[in-house]
């Protein structure tokens, strides 16, 4: 029987690495239908499941697997589904289900040019926006982009963390460039991996409301077959979890779904520069694309142009202050992205005016070469 | 005065201690069948003996979806279609826990009529309860994919124009491993058979028939007597009966029963003896 954290030096896809930093994270529970470029994510969990304990499940559709996953969480696992494009589109009410429940799971979204069947094997990053405005109603989402198979390790587990410890669905944003890349994959000792598990209630059970908040503002989470007697419903609720349908039940639901990453954007978000100091030119990137701006940064340098590259690591919660910040010092941005403008609006709308905001895109089915960049680059600044 | 005030205090409904009853008054209309359906699968969960506080009630979206926020039990009001999976998700993420799917026709045979089949395909040990009122109450009364052929909706003014489904036959034909349907006349019969699923391994299956006098009822000049006059002078029991035998059509007679009781391999079971290595499956 091996052990959940596959210690050691691999050579892999970040689809694997992604399914491993799943398992790593205490993983126990996934639910998936097949679909390229994310097939490989279900491929290896139903190899590594079974043997740690937990349970895997190819289910009938996208729905059904996002819907099972949450069930599962309810029932206490840790649990995960995978997918790309067309299939996000299938989760979308059942995301908005997670949101409202308050129900941990992580979803990866191996992203290929769409729209619709698109480009089924050929990257692009088209579904940030969807990512964060795909479900119906107003809701506040985490998405996290991997640029690398060790980085999506990490950010798997960083991912779990996250939505044990605000009981929020968390969305990984790769891409099928990364899914497919086999790079070194380093995972260290067990005892060296943090892992965040949801707080469970204490107390009288027969006092516990499900929904009202702890001193950290996250209420604690009761499983199913604990004698809670809970009930929990994706209509607006009161903290009882109990039906409330008023307008004031409404306000203060929603303001506690979305304050809860609203309030905590210092701890979630989180951002990697390189060579940003002297910075004039800033390239702001995520996913694949933000090694075309790794590239462009060190080619524009020995151009003797001042530019750096901020890297998201969480694209939700969006880093604005960052951005603000940064256009406040720098002559101007350049997001570089695979799709035709979706972050570079965000940029764009927090540099407010105060630096000029480029978007070096693409239509989806490759990457960007660094080239375009410093095209861009050289035209306009 | 004093004493009769007393006297009031004591008097509680036996299913006080299964239900919610902070949240009563509940939606159903009167004349509805769900309420009798319902408090029919709670006295079956005490007979049965089932572990109370390892049991989870699952429902989707519409007027039998709302019994998940009535049972005193964790108890999961999910998305329109989705109880299925859910439950599905619930169970494999803990075997331990029995679960329970209370949800309507419309539901779980429209939108949720791909989960239903591969449930039972797959064997799932889940007990899934439907009331079947024959259309779609909460939203007003449109046609359902059980609704009569002819039969008038606020979709189908002039007849409805389909067929509709044989549930048994389609939870025969899935894999299911009971399958049976009674009324909400017959509730002695229906009782014992919730009762007998709920501690039966596997998919279960049972097709409640209950009036919507508001909505089904109304436009089919149909009141709740009515409905409950043709359950019983057009029905008759037929434990074992052939599934395709099974239409609806209470012009004719309507065949109510235990239709099917197998042993087959649950998922779980399936699971553990295929993937699992051997040293991690439980006794």
């Amino acid at each position: 029987m091996r052990t959940a954290v596959n210690t050691g030096e691999h050579f892999m896809t970040g689809d694997v690495a992604c399914a491993e930093g799943a398992l790593a994270a205490g993983c126990r529970f996934f639910g998936a239908y097949p679909i390229t470029p994310a097939t490989e994510i279900a491929e290896h969990m139903s190899a590594r499941l079974p043997e740690v304990g937990g349970t895997f499940i190819q289910m009938e559709d996208e729905i059904a697997a996002m819907a099972s996953i949450i069930g599962a969480s309810c029932a206490g696992a840790k649990s995960m589904t995978s997918t790309s494009g067309p299939g996000f589109s299938l989760m979308m009410e059942n995301i908005g289900l997670a949101i409202i429940t308050e129900t941990p799971c992580v979803i990866v979204n191996v992203q290929r040019a769409g729209p619709s069947t698109g480009l089924p094997t050929q990257g692009a990053q088209g579904d940030m926006m969807q990512a964060k405005w795909g479900s119906h109603g107003h809701y506040e989402i985490i998405a996290l982009a991997p640029s690398s198979p060790q980085d999506i390790f990490y950010q798997t587990i960083m991912a779990f963390n996250l939505s044990e410890k605000y009981r929020v669905p968390v969305i990984i944003m790769t891409d099928e460039m990364i899914g497919h890349l086999s790079e070194r994959v380093i995972i260290p000792d067990a005892n060296e991996i943090k892992t965040v598990t949801r707080t469970l209630p204490k107390g009288r059970k027969d006092r516990f409301k499900p929904f009202e908040p702890g001193p950290d503002g996250i209420a604690p989470m009761a499983i199913a077959g604990e004698g809670y007697n809970i009930h929990v419903t994706g209509l607006t609720h009161d903290e009882k979890g109990y039906p409330d349908m008023t307008v004031e039940a409404q306000a203060g639901m929603m303001e506690r779904l979305v304050g809860k990453i609203r309030k905590n954007r210092d701890d979630i978000i989180k951002t990697e520069g390189y060579r940003l100091e002297d910075a004039e030119i800033v390239i702001v990137s995520y996913g694949v694309s933000s090694r075309t701006g790794l590239a462009a940064v060190d080619e524009a340098r020995e151009k003797g142009k001042k530019v750096g590259l901020l890297r998201l690591i969480t694209v939700w919660p969006f880093p604005e202050e960052q951005i603000r910040t940064l256009a406040a010092k720098v002559k101007g941005f350049i997001t570089v992205e695979i799709n035709l403008g979706q972050i570079h609006h965000e940029v764009e709308r927090c540099a407010g005016g105060k630096a000029e905001c480029m978007l070096v895109g693409h239509p989806g089915g490759t990457i960007i070469p660094p080239e375009r960049v410093i095209e861009t680059l050289e035209q306009h600044f | 005065m004093v004493k009769m005030k007393q006297q009031n205090k004591q008097v509680h409904h036996p299913l006080d201690d299964l239900i919610r009853t902070d949240r009563i008054p509940h939606i159903w209309c009167p004349g509805c069948g769900i309420g009798i359906a319902f408090s029919s699968a709670l006295l079956a969960m005490k007979s049965s003996g089932i572990d109370l506080q390892k049991t989870v009630m699952v429902s989707g979206i519409g007027c039998s979806g709302r019994g998940a926020g009535y049972v005193n039990l964790d108890s999961y009001h999910t998305t329109h279609g989705r109880a299925i999976p859910f439950a599905t998700g619930l169970k494999l993420a803990n075997p331990k826990l029995n679960v329970v799917v209370f949800s309507g026709d419309g539901d779980l045979f429209a939108i949720g009529g791909n989960h239903f089949i591969h449930a039972a395909r797959r064997n799932v040990d889940i007990t899934v309860i439907c009331v079947n009122n024959f259309n779609y109450g909460m939203t007003g009364g449109q046609v359902a994919a059980t609704t009569p052929a002819k039969a008038k909706t606020t979709t189908t003014p002039m007849g409805n124009p389909e067929a509709p489904f044989n549930l048994p036959l389609l939870a025969y034909a899935s894999g299911a491993s009971f399958v049976a349907r009674w009324t909400v006349l017959h509730t002695r019969d229906l009782i014992d058979c919730i009762s007998e699923a709920l501690t039966k391994k596997g998919f279960s299956f049972i097709e409640v028939l209950g009036p919507c006098p508001t909505n089904y009822g109304r436009r089919n000049k149909e009141n709740s007597f009515d409905t409950m006059k043709l359950y019983q002078d057009h029905t008759i029991i037929k434990n074992g009966a052939y599934p395709s035998e099974l239409d609806i059509d209470f012009h004719k007679t309507v065949i109510l029963g235990k239709f099917l009781d197998i042993e087959r391999e649950t998922c779980i079971e399936s699971y553990d003896k295929t993937c699992r290595p051997m040293e991690l499956v439980e006794e």
